[in-house]
């Protein structure tokens, strides 16, 4: 059972480093609009996403209706809803509570590791995405609580830590690249993302994005099915 | 300061807290059942769609860089290359993470300021 928490921990540390930096970030900006770490710690162990946090200290500090609050959380983790698609099969495994809360606990970064590792062996893999599911919260938890209580205090410069993050995506995109034969979903993301972000700017081109690589990936269904299951050329062959 | 009260703020919280919850749990929600079977159409997505979100994810987290800014995102895109590059050429998760944060970390507290 260590070995599972240190195998976890192992992949999990560029996140404690992204996360402790934007959770640090999360914290102090609660604590000035007069919300104590108490709150900072029930945000992060309830809401438990990034973005949608900070969106909820100006819903908080602006005195927000419920029904704008709901409204605002669901478009800006519009994105979450496909998530889970690809965690259908690999959470088939998991079952009661633990299911429930790796479900609960699927933020971007949590996602882009469990699409990407491969469990050890002489491991479950139920029990490895649980590992790195929970220390994942965990860090985001100290981070938040760590900014309210003593963000002011730090002295040390912190200022771009947070790239940690894109770097993580990065060398997940990389990984990917050179492990799939089929490139055409990551240029396909890749080019509908920055269409949509030039046409209609950093505040609303994700939706329309997500969309678009959507729609163009059932387009290409016929193209892109099952290549583990089937050689290239065989199913080039069948095609009609 | 706040204009709500805590059992307002605790209303909002929550209502942010299910929300979040929903956006993930949709597809479960839709396809998850025991015994169900998922469509085929459902899998596919499932199985083609990560690295195309890891891009747009990647792109998400550049969205505010400005190549018209003071630093034109020289910085955003140096260490994004250095990252890739890096990771191609040894394949060590920590290494490329490490050196693009501090890279970066460097470039934006020290050169571009």
């Amino acid at each position: 059972m260590r070995n599972v928490w240190a195998a976890a921990f192992r992949v999990t540390v560029p996140v404690l480093i992204g996360y402790l930096a934007i959770g640090v970030a999360f914290g102090l900006m609660l604590e000035a609009i007069g919300y104590n770490f108490i709150w900072a710690f029930f945000m992060s162990l309830t809401i438990y996403a990034g973005s949608g946090q900070y969106l909820g200290v100006s819903l908080l500090d602006l005195g927000a209706a419920l029904s704008e609050a709901a409204l605002l959380t669901l478009i800006l983790n519009f994105r979450h809803i496909v998530y889970g698609l690809s965690m259908l099969e690999k959470f088939q495994t998991i079952t009661g509570w633990r299911k429930f809360y790796m479900i609960f606990s699927l933020t971007d970064e949590t996602y882009a590791l469990l699409t990407s590792v491969r469990t050890p062996q002489g491991m479950r893999p139920a029990d490895f995405y649980f590992a790195i599911a929970l220390l994942d919260q965990s860090y985001w938890i100290i981070g938040s609580v760590l900014g309210s209580v003593a963000g002011a205090l730090l002295r040390f410069d912190t200022t771009g830590v947070d790239f940690a993050m894109t770097a993580l995506f990065v060398v997940i995109a990389v990984g990917q690249w050179k492990e799939n034969k089929r490139h055409l979903p990551a240029i396909l993301g890749g080019c509908c993302t920055f269409l949509s972000l030039s046409l209609l700017g950093p505040d609303n081109f994700l939706i329309p994005a997500l969309g678009a690589i959507v729609v163009l990936l059932l387009g290409l269904r016929g193209r892109l099915e099952d290549p583990a299951a089937a050689p290239v050329q065989t199913v080039k062959e069948e095609q009609p | 300061m706040t204009t709500l009260t805590p059992a307002q703020a605790a209303a909002c919280i929550a209502v942010m807290a299910v929300m979040t919850f929903l956006t993930r749990a949709i597809p479960f929600l839709l396809f998850g059942r025991k015994g169900g079977q998922v469509p085929p159409v459902v899998l596919y997505l499932g199985r083609v769609l990560p690295p195309a979100i890891i891009m747009m994810l990647i792109i998400y987290c550049l969205r505010s860089v400005s190549f018209a800014g003071p630093s034109h995102g020289i910085p955003e895109l140096l260490c994004v290359a250095v990252a890739a590059v890096l990771h191609w050429w040894k394949g060590n998760n920590l290494l490329s993470i490490f050196t693009a944060t501090v890279l970066y970390m460097i470039l934006v507290q020290a050169v571009f300021v």
